[in-house]
């Protein structure tokens, strides 16, 4: 077969690859070496040294970034958790209420915060705060989180329960099972990869959010992300690289599990 | 009324039961009696309302008027966890995560059953379904075939007063179907519960059931057991619906009791039942292909030009232009013995003894 012909060729196909995974991935290469670097400079290479990893943990701003991370930690946990039922009870009111006034636009109006301009749910976030008299603190992040996380957790789950028939309930209510026994011995355990995924999903947009938490963190509380800006404020030093690094591992280890939990789903669902 | 919700052998007494959907009605006013042990089928063609009245008696579907009473007591208003029914459904919705066994299980857990009673009717289900070899497999590992029979067993293993059956065969293969058919007879006869089985196969519906019934646009047409139906159909809905069926334009000059006097086309006279009351005037006369034989064209009840066949392998299809333009389908049986004359041949049709009949419309 000829060249021209074979319609599996894509020519400049591979070039092109490689060029978008260039620039998606070099900056971050960059990152990842160089925190590894031994000189104190950010550009030049000075030899390989763990001693910017030593120094977040034990270094001198070690107490401010351990709180910054605990801060992010326990705000992930609560806002993924806290979303992920909210987004669990809207998925199953809206995949089952069929007379549900409204299905449509409660669908998008769930979504719909993944399309605004998040500097705009920032700034209103701020505002409302402020509007309630609402002291700005731990608890604004958290409910800001909170709120914002909804939606990515929503969808994965969403899209889980559209693939669960309501005949697997009826099933179960016609063996004797209350609605309250159905939904939790055979619809929740067949929506779990989503939930699982749509926790992990939620858990990941909080821990590295910036913009909205710096609007309505207030003075004296620092998450992770708003920890860093502030220290690369006064200049970029290595450490930051380092950190930088090991929130990267963190969030691929995550991704990682995610995209496991939703196949190991999918795999036992699939016909032999 | 009364009398007739003691009656010891009824299973499903169904009264007058409508269900609107907006302005559409599934369901006008169907009433249907099932008795105790019976295997009853629903038998019509897609959105006849078999479906629906299924969901209404496992509670799927609130009914919109009439009662549906289970030996007596009337469930129409209890949530199908509270019905002693059981339903084997259509894709089977067998649970993924969990176990043959554990599906066969559930309704038992939910039950309270004490734990050994519960093992020992599990292992008996899946005895009489013969998959004890599968108890530890996830649906997924089954044939389409084993799937069905795990959701069989399961729909059994609570004993319930009353199966229902939609569909079930409907995704399985021709091969398998039919062996599937003559298994769940079996079951139904040896567990001895009342079934009632929906389908729009009429083949199966006549191999399996004690009764049918027939319905189309919500409204029950006919109920009967197979031959009933099949040799004595009510109207020309089940007539055409149940097997092939000539219809022939006839004149019907005067009815006395079951009988019927009409005039053919053609000219000759014939008596025949009559389904129904029949006034004098037009009328249909239904004639089954398989109960008509070929003749000489002298002095034939019935004569026209042979117009094609069709082989089938055990039986020719012969189709025959009558006089007057309509067109008669014959089968006649594949062999040696009888010869089958050329296209464009004239022939005579004879009618068996009580092979026609007239119908309502």
């Amino acid at each position: 077969m000829s060249k021209i012909t074979d319609m599996r060729r894509f020519p400049g196909f591979l070039q092109l690859t490689l060029l978008c995974l260039l620039v998606l991935y070099a900056p971050l290469m960059v990152v990842m070496v160089y925190s590894f670097n031994d000189s104190t400079s950010i550009t030049l290479w000075g030899g390989f040294s763990l001693r910017w990893y030593e120094d977040v943990f034990f270094g001198l701003d070690a107490p401010k970034f351990k709180q910054a991370a605990l801060n992010s930690l326990t705000i992930a946990v609560m806002a993924a958790t806290c979303a992920t039922i909210i987004a669990v009870s809207a998925a199953v009111a809206m995949m089952r209420a069929r007379h549900l006034k409204g299905r449509t636009a409660s669908f998008a109006l769930i979504n719909l915060p993944l399309m605004v301009p998040e500097i705009v749910t920032a700034v209103a976030s701020l505002i409302f705060f402020s509007a309630i008299g609402f002291a700005t603190g731990y608890a604004t992040i958290l409910v800001a989180h909170i709120v914002f996380c909804i939606p990515f957790a929503y969808l994965p789950i969403a899209a889980r329960m559209q693939s669960i028939e309501d005949t697997y309930e009826q099933a179960a209510m016609d063996l004797y099972a209350t609605p309250a026994q159905a939904f939790r011995l055979v619809l929740l355990p067949l929506m779990m990869p989503g939930i699982f995924s749509g926790f992990l999903l939620a858990f990941i947009i909080s821990l590295d959010d910036f913009l909205i938490t710096n609007f309505v963190k207030g003075a004296g509380i620092e998450t992770l992300p708003t920890a860093i800006f502030g220290s690369v404020k006064q200049g970029i030093k290595p450490n930051i690289m380092a950190i930088s690094t090991l929130l990267l591992l963190v969030s691929v280890g995550f991704v990682t599990l995610s995209y496991l939990a939703s196949r190991m789903g999918q795999n036992r669902e699939k016909k032999s | 009324m009364l009398q007739k919700t003691q009656d010891a052998t009824l299973a499903v007494d169904i009264e007058k039961v409508t269900k609107n959907y907006g302005s559409f009605t599934a369901l006008s006013g169907v009433s249907l009696d099932v008795r105790d042990n019976e295997f009853f089928t629903l038998l019509g063609p897609s959105g006849c309302g078999k479906t629906t009245l299924l969901r209404s008696i496992a509670g799927f579907e609130e009914i919109s008027d009439g009662a549906i009473r289970l030996y007596g007591e009337d469930i129409a208003g209890l949530p199908p966890h509270q019905r002693p029914v059981n339903t084997v459904f259509q894709q089977y919705a067998l649970f993924p995560h969990m176990t043959v066994a554990q599906n066969v299980l559930f309704g038992l857990q939910r039950l309270r059953k004490p734990k050994d009673e519960a093992l020992t009717r599990c292992t008996e289900v899946l005895e009489l379904v013969q998959l004890s070899a599968f108890a530890g497999r996830y649906p997924n590992q089954l044939s389409g075939g084993q799937q069905q029979r795990v959701a069989l067993a399961r729909a059994l293993a609570p004993k319930p007063k009353l199966l229902l059956l939609d569909e079930p065969l409907s995704a399985l293969d021709l091969k398998l179907r039919q062996a599937v058919r003559v298994e769940l007879k079996q079951i139904q006869k040896e567990t001895g519960i009342t079934f009632i089985f929906v389908t729009h196969d009429q083949e199966e519906a006549l191999t399996m059931s004690d009764r049918i019934a027939v319905m189309s646009a919500g409204e029950v047409q006919q109920v009967g057991t197979p031959r009933e139906v099949y040799e004595a159909p009510r109207n020309r809905f089940v007539a055409d619906f149940i097997g092939e069926t000539n219809l022939l334009d006839v004149t019907v000059t005067s009815v006395t009791g079951d009988q019927a006097f009409c005039i053919l086309p053609g000219g000759r006279e014939i008596t025949c039942p009559a389904a129904a009351v029949v006034d004098p005037g037009p009328g249909h006369l239904s004639v089954r292909p398989e109960r008509m034989t070929l003749t000489a064209p002298t002095d034939a009840l019935l004569s026209g030009q042979v117009e094609n066949h069709v082989y089938l392998g055990t039986d020719m299809q012969v189709m025959v232009r009558l006089e007057d333009d309509e067109v008669l389908t014959l089968r006649v049986q594949n062999s040696d013995a009888v010869s089958i004359p050329a296209i464009g041949s004239e022939v005579g049709i004879a009618l068996e003894a009580g092979a026609a009949r007239l119908l309502a419309d």
